[in-house]
């Protein structure tokens, strides 16, 4: 059935449909009306679950960790500086290897102040061993959260589904909403892997020593680091299982596209400009009006940054001139992260085999500057040129 | 062989004694009973058990007579110093031969 | 008022095992053990970083998290073990560290501030169930459990804990310290059911007897509290004194 709703509907709508049966959550904009709507659905009854209206976004984390760790299947939301106060929680549950999924509503992080758009809040949280999958529409973000529990539940690993604010979260569009039993046939109940029970009493995420040691039944336990590099290691094989569930949400769904990337006009051009979210669609009206100049560029989006698919952007990026990275967000001191991620994967896989594109960075919509879509053309075109500066260029700075 | 197989990807403690190691050896003075002082061993029934309740490492029985639990007993005296009778003593280690010890 | 729990009638079933790995001689698992036994066998534990791996580690720390919790009227008991010190970091100065008392943070003159009074904030709550309760005193502990375990709402327990590398005293004396603690009328055993407060086993028994041990006393068995001039100390008698004067006055 398709219907009309912003986009933090469409998220409460996916929670809805995935059964959670904790949501613990703390108002921040532009979150808030996805948490408003699901304690109405709860309120209401339409949805059987436990809010928790906690007094911070660390203690909202906090409640999904220790939920999720008693078997239920839970649901967050923040954004901006409700993430960055949830940090210290954020890299414990991963580390807990806890199946929690939570939206990130993009936006700048303070200060100075500013409640707008850009990506700084998850990018910030890139290292924290979290799945992170960027929405650039609607029907993706309701989509993404249903396959986000059942990829979160195969491996126990958590993930931050994250769309724009604004952008996404208060404007509305047409989606299909995906029916009841078909979600049902597609995420089976939350099975937990180890789950408390007063059956089987135990410490969850007791101290480690430096080194491995005997546990109690006299078996080799792990310790910090091997706990650490099984996390990594299953972020890696993450990919294979998002591959997985795309071909899943094919047979039951009918809709289905690249687990990781999405590319427009891509096949045969020469100058492919990527980014995360919302972004990328409007490059596409970019890529049309230059496509029309006869300059042969695409666009690629990324939704899968981490883990970072560096074997499949490589390899779409593969005999390309031009790579031009355009980001709301940067490694302050260097450049925007996914730049240097994606150098890295185009050197890993290229280097020694054809000649490696040229990447140029555009930084972009920092603290919700209007991206006018003239300016990307402007710059898209100048970038496929030559490279416009070594250095990130902003784009719309008035100074 | 290296923990590859272990059946959890997190770290985590059952129930079960030791958890901190054999505790027994940070002892540097051993709680010795003198039964004769004993309340309960002097009655010959249930009584006192104070030394039970407040030993941190509850290594101490409640039985007659009270026993201690060496491997875990980390010595810190405070059943010596709460026994109404004295009937505790802390007695330094290095009076106990090597064999005594194990 | 049930029947007050002896020695002989404590449970014997065991919760805790030995060997854990806080000091020799910590107080905590005196309480934790005896709290296990009265709540038994379906208890679910959520613990904060701390020593033993288990407890203490608080205020800041949990603080806002606990207030929030009250406030919605979550039912749980916390139990707040106070060392008075962050202590499983090596005993720095915290909210709960009483004035005077030196730490690593606070080597040279004490500490300056008075020790923040964590369960009156937590009364403030409106609470069906707030305790102070000794590790000196673990069937007082007991009974208090017991009683308020088919109370609704958030219940909250203030654990007196002595720490000897923290305090700085011979771990033996432990239990004596923190009986001492109780006996000058320092730190009061007592119970605020639906708002009623009212003294428990040793503090109750001072208010009969009006006879409090000088503080003094207390002072000197632990290091931590060298530096305490005749001047402070006899301030803090005064303020002793003035507190256990409106007991007095309640039991008139
Ligand atoms: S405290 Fe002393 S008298 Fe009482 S049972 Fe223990 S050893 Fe015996
Ligand atoms: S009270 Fe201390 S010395 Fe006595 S048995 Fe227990 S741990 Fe050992
Ligand atoms: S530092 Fe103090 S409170 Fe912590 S385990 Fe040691 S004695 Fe106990």
């Amino acid at each position: 059935m398709h219907i009309i709703e912003n986009g933090n509907a469409a998220a409460a709508l996916g929670v809805k449909l995935c059964r959670a049966s904790v949501i613990a959550a703390y108002p921040i904009t532009p979150q808030t009306p996805l948490t408003e709507k699901l304690s109405e659905y709860v309120e209401r009854g339409d949805m059987k679950a436990e809010y928790i209206p906690v007094e911070s976004e660390h203690s909202a984390l906090a409640v999904c960790i220790a939920a999720s760790s008693a078997g239920a299947r839970v649901f967050t939301a923040t954004s901006a500086n409700g993430l960055l106060y949830m940090h210290e929680q954020v890299q414990w549950a991963s580390g807990a290897r806890l199946p929690i999924v939570m939206c990130v509503v993009n936006r700048a992080v303070g200060a100075p102040w500013n409640i707008w758009n850009d990506q700084q809040d998850s990018i910030s949280q890139r290292d924290t061993g979290w799945i992170q999958i960027y929405c650039a529409d609607h029907q993706q973000i309701i989509d993404t959260v249903i396959k986000a529990y059942w990829i979160a539940e195969k491996v126990s690993i958590p993930i931050m589904v994250c769309y724009d604010g604004y952008i996404l979260s208060h404007t509305f569009m047409p989606f299909d909403l995906p029916e009841q039993e078909k979600v049902d046939a597609f995420l089976p109940p939350f099975k937990p892997e180890y789950a408390l029970s007063p059956e089987e009493p135990a410490n969850l995420n007791t101290v480690t020593l430096p080194d491995v040691r005997l546990d109690v039944r006299g078996e080799l336990a792990h310790s910090y680091m091997e706990i650490r590099y099984l996390l990594q290691e299953d972020l890696r094989s993450t990919l294979a299982v998002a591959a997985d569930a795309e071909k899943r949400f094919a047979k039951i769904f009918g809709r289905s596209g690249d687990p990781y990337i999405e590319s427009y006009r891509c096949d045969d051009a020469d100058h492919v400009a990527v980014g995360l979210g919302s972004l990328t669609y409007q490059l596409r009206v970019s890529v049309d009006a230059l496509r029309k100049e006869g300059i042969k560029v695409g666009v690629m989006g990324i939704r899968f940054y981490r883990p970072f698919p560096d074997e499949a952007i490589a390899n779409a990026l593969k005999g390309k001139k031009t790579v031009i990275v355009f980001e709301k967000a940067l490694s302050y001191g260097y450049e925007g992260a996914l730049t240097s991620d994606l150098k890295s994967a185009l050197y890993e896989h290229l280097a020694g085999t054809v000649t490696l594109p040229s990447v140029q960075n555009f930084i972009v919509g920092i603290g919700g500057r209007e991206i006018r879509t003239d300016d990307l053309t402007q710059m898209f075109r100048a970038a496929t040129k030559g490279r416009v500066s070594r250095e990130p260029t902003w784009i719309g700075l008035k100074l | 062989m290296g923990t590859r197989n272990y059946r959890r990807k997190t770290s985590h403690s059952e129930h079960g004694p030791g958890d901190g190691g054999r505790t027994g050896s940070w002892r540097v003075e051993r709680p010795v009973l003198d039964q004769s002082l004993c309340i309960p061993c002097k009655r010959n029934k249930e009584a006192c058990f104070i030394c039970w309740l407040f030993c941190p490492e509850i290594v101490i029985s409640r039985t007659i007579p009270p026993r201690v639990d060496l491997e875990y007993c980390k010595g810190c005296g405070i059943c010596a110093e709460e026994c109404p009778t004295r009937a505790i003593t802390m007695v330094d280690e290095a009076k106990f031969s090597e064999e005594d010890k194990e | 008022m049930q029947v007050k729990t002896t020695i002989l009638s404590l449970p014997t079933e065991e919760f805790v095992h030995p060997g854990t790995r806080a000091c020799t001689g910590c107080g905590l698992a005196i309480a934790y053990r005896v709290g296990l036994k009265a709540l038994g066998k379906d208890t679910m534990l959520v613990v904060p970083p701390s020593c033993l791996t288990v407890l203490q580690g608080l205020f800041p720390v949990a603080s806002t998290a606990l207030s929030g919790a009250a406030e919605r009227g979550d039912n749980f008991i916390y139990f707040c073990y106070d060392n008075e010190g962050y202590m499983n970091t090596g005993a720095q100065r915290s909210g709960t560290t009483p004035i005077g008392a030196i730490t690593a943070n606070t080597p040279f003159k004490g500490k300056l501030q008075q020790k923040k009074d964590v369960p009156a904030i937590m009364a403030a709550h409106k609470l069906s169930y707030v305790a102070a309760c000794s590790a000196a005193y673990p069937l007082d502990l007991f009974d208090k459990i017991k009683n308020c375990m088919h109370l609704p709402g958030t219940k909250y327990f203030h654990i007196h804990i002595p720490c000897p590398p923290g305090w700085g005293y011979d771990p033996r004396y432990g239990i004596k310290i923190g009986r001492l603690a109780v006996e000058t009328g320092y730190y009061d055993l007592y119970e605020i059911v639906n708002g009623e407060f009212k003294l428990t086993a040793a503090s109750e028994k001072l208010v009969e007897k009006r006879k409090l041990v000088p503080v003094q006393e207390y002072f000197r068995t632990q290091s931590r509290f060298r530096l305490l001039t005749d001047a402070q100390i006899a301030d803090i008698q005064q303020k002793i004194d003035e507190k256990w004067a409106g007991y007095y006055n309640k039991d008139e």
